[in-house]
């Protein structure tokens, strides 16, 4: 299909050609570039990670993987990771809890103020995290619930539940209704329709919805950052701050600490990739929403 | 609803039956815990930031933060400051994810590959990123090394590529332009072939082709596409600090309420300043969604 | 699985309506089904035949109206207690489950012992032709096939009454001459009592014992087939019998029940079907088949030859008469477009109504 429309405007020529038009050459040149970057951004953390020392010179003079011990120590990036961990699948149980059954009635049912509902679930995705972070944060120091985990908790669940509604909402969607009436017609009560039918036929979208809540939790920086206190901050606030403190700390141990983050991440995505689509990591908005 | 289920009689069942017509029933329960769940977490501390924006630190009710924020040049100036990054960002990002879109149209040995490397800087985050940039693009990095060694640039005056605009620029480039192109490629995937073909057979070269059938149709989701890449560039902020310079040129809108709230403690600032924010970023969106309803926007002959 | 165990000796429904939010798809719909009996619902889309289909299966709540089978009230029933089975037009079948497991699911739910439970599936099973496909899953079969479990599905279980939604709808035009022999075969088999909604006139007067033609909600005429083949109560039933000329004409002399048409160069004799008084603008039905092409002097009217379609045995013909009338006919020789005919039709066979449809006229008011 490509070739078809990279075919030049005159009409006398083939159009299936063998060497590659300028406007491929520019692409493929762009694709490339951007790769480079990408590749010399994470390798250059990479090998910073393992150097001993590094001045002046394409390549650090030694290596060693001291610095990850000096970070797992320095940074206590066991207790962060388990928070981590812990906020994360709190968040992912608590956004499908609340997440799903909203996502069924919206799927299925009409009723007054749908649209209305539907724009209110929609907006924390569309806002800045900081305009709603501040004021949240706010809030939860009034009931002292910063600094706490379930206030980390609770903050990551805003943007959380809004995006199960906008991935399952398209997903139970495109289950025929009417086998819900079929189950029904066949003698089936409302429970036994949930567990036996809709359930296993909504485990795949769940289990997408789950693997996108996750990546976007662990990667979550402006909610955790603005309601953390010391004992409840994830890696990429830790991060953060040690890179504020660059200059205090070694560079190296910061990046053997990039190098975790950047592993932990890469592993959520190869286990995300197998159950969704790279389009759904970016957004599912629907186009009514917007309107 | 419960109130109706509980009462008696032909008036309570007609009732009933006129508000199940219009599809209230129980079952619409469901959807009370997220409903709930939002209205206590996103609107009430939204409506709580709202009011605490007019309690002004010196005390009293009225517009003392907004007034202060508008007095001062240096906090209007991140305005400016954050538009002159979202913008261009927004802008590349679509532009360039377009052809790129197109040339990766269909299938190909090593497509999965390649989103997948296209996906890895989504997930990385900005944070990352940032550290990254600055090892890479930083003074003594590979980037500057390569051009003193092809001698493009002086050896004593490398490129300042990061802890300045251009870096905030490029972190949100990296972050942004897979985000717009898996984005557009999905849309793209939405228009049905055959209408290229049909052009074609009219008599259409590719630049007709593109512009008279794919771009109209493609228009409505490069619209949101964009108003996305922006909400993204938007609300930059670890980059801004990490790989900007964040007392100058890079010192964004959420800097400054950040400093507002975590700095000086003045919450009532910070909250006007967010409240400005969301205002700001909405007036964009706006803008966008005018636009793009004065498009085609009915099916695309594709799948959905 | 012979005879249903719940059979029942009558079904009836009295003054069934289903409203929308003020919008009524189904008003005062009166029906008494007798056990055995296969009833259509016949009518164009939209005009409530699946609303009164869903309203008769309790996945829709009735707006005014009771159901009562054998004089007790099922309406009140959620749909899993009323013991009824339903093939749906999109097939409905569970995609995770195989077509033994969809077939079973009915009787797993009544707690059928496992024994009889797998006696009763595998014989379903084969009644629709499918023992060798009962572990396939639903997406790996065709759509006939997919069809073929959904019935089996709905008649497992011995239901009192088996409702169809359009079932044939989306199968292709031999397929679907195929599954209604299929249907009709296994209602006479297991005598199970069935009601089946359709748009097709064909399909609904060959599988029938009764049909019911819906209008806008509304009954238009309840009969046998052939009861409704050859005397269709208003021009709209006439419409969906494949009276295909439904010409706009004035009555210019009525005696008794023969009418006397004229208008837009077309001249009939008809029989009033409708009272009609002279001077009236009447709607005429004719069916295509029943237009001759006649002889220059006999008696009829002129037209002209505009498309000839080859119709198998027999020609499609479209003619123009000088008033710009279109008459669709039907002729056994070809003739040329252009050329000049003279078109009659007995008058017995020339159906004359009312323009007004009495009873959309009462839902307006």
């Amino acid at each position: 299909m490509s070739n078809v429309v990279s075919a030049p405007p005159a009409p006398a020529r083939p159009r299936r050609q063998i060497v590659a038009t300028p406007s491929q050459w520019l692409v493929w040149g762009a694709v490339i570039i951007f790769l480079i970057m990408l590749a010399g951004v994470i390798v250059s953390v990479l090998v910073n990670s393992f150097g001993s020392a590094w001045f002046n010179s394409w390549l650090p003079e030694a290596f060693t993987t001291k610095w990850y011990s000096t970070a797992w120590k320095e940074f206590s990036l066991g207790p962060v990771i388990t928070v981590t961990l812990v906020v994360a699948l709190s968040v992912i149980i608590i956004s499908v809890l609340l997440g799903v059954p909203a996502s069924y009635i919206l799927a299925r049912r009409q009723f007054p103020g749908k649209k209305i509902l539907y724009g209110l679930f929609m907006l924390p995705v569309l806002m800045p995290p900081i305009t709603y972070g501040i004021p949240l944060a706010t809030t939860l120091y009034r009931v002292n619930l910063a600094e706490t985990l379930p206030g980390v908790i609770a903050a990551n669940l805003v943007p959380a539940v809004p995006f199960v509604i906008m991935t399952m909402t398209p997903f139970i969607e495109q289950i025929n209704p009417s086998i819900e009436s079929a189950a029904r017609m066949c003698g089936a009560k409302t429970g036994s329709i949930f567990t036996r039918v809709l359930a296993p036929l909504l485990v795949p979208g769940i289990l997408a919805s789950a693997v996108l809540v996750l990546v976007r939790t662990v990667g979550m920086f402006e909610l955790t950052y603005l309601t953390a206190g010391p004992d409840s901050t994830t890696l990429v606030v830790k991060l953060y701050y040690a890179m504020n403190s660059a200059g205090i700390r070694a560079q190296q141990s910061v990046d053997a600490m990039a190098v975790v983050y950047m592993v932990s991440m890469l592993v959520i995505l190869v286990v995300a990739l197998r159950f969704v689509n790279p389009t759904q990591l970016v957004a599912r908005v629907r186009d009514e929403t917007l309107d | 609803m419960t109130a109706v289920a509980v009462e008696a009689g032909p008036q309570a069942s007609s009732l009933r039956h006129r508000l199940a017509e219009r599809g209230v029933d129980s079952t619409l329960l469901l959807i009370a815990p997220a409903t709930v769940f939002i209205l206590l977490l996103f609107i009430y501390p939204f409506l709580y930031g709202l009011g605490l924006s007019f309690q002004p630190k010196e005390g009293g009710i009225g517009l003392g933060s907004y007034r202060r924020f508008f007095a001062d040049a240096y906090e209007v100036g991140t305005i400016w400051k954050t538009m002159r990054l979202a913008l261009p960002a927004a802008f590349f990002n679509v532009i360039a994810s377009v052809p790129i879109a197109m040339k990766l149209r269909g299938r190909f040995r090593g497509k999965r590959l390649l989103s997948t490397m296209l996906v890895i800087p989504i997930s990385l985050g900005t944070v990352l990123t940032a550290e990254g940039l600055l090892n890479f693009a930083g003074r003594a990095g590979w980037i500057n090394r390569f051009l003193m060694a092809i001698h493009l640039v002086d050896r004593d005056h490398p490129l300042a590529l990061v802890n300045n605009y251009w870096g905030v620029l490029f972190s949100l480039i990296i972050t942004g332009v897979p985000f717009a192109f898996l984005l557009i490629s999905s849309y793209l995937s939405g228009i049905d072939p055959s209408l290229e073909k049909a052009a074609a057979i009219m008599g259409a070269d590719w630049r007709k082709r593109f512009s008279k059938i794919i771009l109209p149709l493609l228009a409505p989701g490069l619209a949101t596409t964009f108003m996305l890449t922006f909400v993204l560039a938007f609300s930059v902020f670890p980059s801004a600090t990490l790989v900007g310079d964040p007392a100058g040129s890079t010192r964004v809108i959420s800097l400054a309420a950040y400093q507002a709230y975590a700095e000086d403690f003045d919450y009532s600032s910070a909250s006007a300043i967010a409240i400005l924010m969301g205002l700001i970023e909405l007036i964009v969106l706006a803008l966008v969604m005018g636009w793009r309803s004065t498009l085609y926007r009915g099916s695309t002959g594709g799948k959905g | 699985m012979s005879t249903p165990r719940t059979a029942f000796e009558s079904l009836r429904l009295e003054h069934i309506g289903r409203s929308f939010g003020g919008h009524q798809a189904l008003v005062d719909l009166n029906l008494t089904i007798a056990r055995g009996e296969f009833i259509a619902l016949l009518g164009p889309s939209g005009c409530g035949k699946s609303t009164a289909l869903n309203c008769l299966a309790g996945l829709l709540p009735l707006t005014t109206g009771q159901i009562l089978i054998d004089g007790k009230r099922v309406d009140t029933l959620p749909p899993e207690k009323r013991g009824f089975g339903m093939v749906f037009q999109n097939y409905a079948l569970f995609p995770h489950m195989s077509v033994a497991k969809n077939v079973s699911f009915g009787l797993q739910m009544q707690n059928v012992p496992k024994e009889e439970l797998r006696a009763r599936v595998a014989e379903a099973v084969a009644m629709v032709k499918l023992t060798d496909y009962a572990a396939r899953l639903p997406g790996q079969l065709s759509g006939g096939q997919q069809q073929r479990v959904a019935i089996a599905r709905a008649i497992v279980t011995a239901p009192r009454l088996v409702l169809m939604d359009e079932p044939l709808s989306n199968l292709d035009a031999k397929l679907r001459l195929d599954m209604r022999g299929e249907i009709r075969r296994i209602h006479q088999t297991l005598g199970l009592t069935t009601v089946y909604v359709t748009h097709d006139q064909e399909e609904a007067l060959s599988m029938a014992d009764r049909l019911v033609v819906l209008r806008e909600g509304r009954v238009q005429q309840v009969g046998r087939p052939e009861e409704l083949h050859s005397g269709p109560v208003n021009w709209h039933v006439a419409d969906f019998m494949g009276y295909r000329n439904l010409l706009d004409l004035r009555a210019v002399q009525v005696r008794g029940n023969d009418v006397h048409l004229s208008g837009a160069g077309v001249e009939l004799m008809g029989l009033a079907a409708q009272p009609v008084r002279a001077g009236d603008l009447v709607k005429v039905g004719v069916r295509p088949d029943d237009f001759k092409v006649v002889g220059p002097d006999a008696a009829g009217f002129d037209a002209t030859v505009e498309v000839v379609e080859y119709h198998g045995r027999d020609f499609a013909i479209d003619a123009r008469t000088a008033g710009g009338q279109v008459v669709h006919l039907l002729s056994e020789q070809a003739l040329a477009p252009g050329s000049s005919i003279r078109v009659a039709a007995s008058p017995s066979r020339v159906l004359v109504y009312q323009t007004d449809l009495e009873p959309a006229q009462e839902a307006a008011a």
